[in-house]
């Protein structure tokens, strides 16, 4: 039976539900490195998982988005998947700015002191408002590890 | 932690923030060894591990930094990275200990 377009009844367009499910898991990858892909020095180092989360997501966007394009009597999406998809394109691009650029404008390794010079004297305060000395930390000890850390935690 | 006091070896972290601040960090983590206040940064400036303005509110902070010294006041092993996200692993401050 031959079907002209145009004769059929109104369809109900699909939902379109890849340009949703591929935004969720960009939003996944983005907002999961902190809380826990942070806490393991094999993901946080290079957050592979989250690239792939987000390339994982971007994909599926990309395939909602084309049958928009492509069957849009079928599928709804051309516009909420154009925004989507450009808003995922847009948080993927700053996760990796992020991670792959932003952290790494520290000041360089070389101004720090090097092994063999001597580490200078301090005298600080503790969270109970005891003060520490390095002396202190080395009395009777083999030796001391001192931690910098940034703060502001 | 242990494996540091099976090696007699002290630790201390050094950072800008307050002895409040730090309690509250301590407290929260658990952690039993000694955080020390520098909060003009005096003391982070001399070790070379100033990072000026990166703090949120453009203060002088440290960039992240694990220096070893030795019970003779010498520094043995300095760890920096290029990236605040990346940090020593332990097994590398303990095989520099297992070196005095």
């Amino acid at each position: 039976m031959a079907h002209k377009t145009g004769s059929l009844p109104e369809m109900r367009r699909s939902w379109n539900l890849p340009i949703w499910i591929g935004f969720t898991i960009v939003l996944v990858a983005l907002v999961s490195y902190i809380p826990i892909f942070v806490k393991y020095a094999a993901t946080r180092d290079v957050p592979w998982v989250n690239y792939l989360l987000f390339a994982v997501g971007l994909a599926v966007l990309g395939i909602g988005l084309r049958r928009a394009y492509r069957d849009p009597q079928h599928y709804v999406g051309k516009t909420s998947g154009t925004i989507l998809g450009a808003l995922a394109v847009l948080l993927a691009g700053l996760f990796a700015l992020g991670t792959v650029y932003l952290t790494k404008q520290i000041p360089s390794a070389e101004l720090a002191l090097h092994n063999g010079q001597r580490a200078p004297a301090f005298n600080l305060q503790t969270a109970d408002g005891k003060s520490v000395a390095l002396a202190d930390l080395l009395n009777n000890h083999r030796g001391a590890v001192l931690i910098f850390y940034r703060g502001y935690w | 932690m242990n494996e540091f006091q099976t090696r007699n070896i002290a630790v201390a972290a050094i950072s800008v923030d307050s002895p409040a601040e730090s309690k509250k960090l301590c407290d929260a983590k658990g952690y039993t060894f000694p955080f020390l206040s520098d909060p003009k940064a005096d003391v982070i400036r001399q070790y070379g591990v100033l990072h000026p303005k990166g703090g949120p509110d453009g203060h002088d902070i440290a960039r992240p930094a694990e220096f070893l010294v030795d019970s003779a006041g010498v520094i043995r092993w300095a760890n920096l990275t290029d990236d605040f996200r990346v940090r020593a692993r332990p097994a590398d401050v303990l095989r520099a200990i297992d070196k005095l």
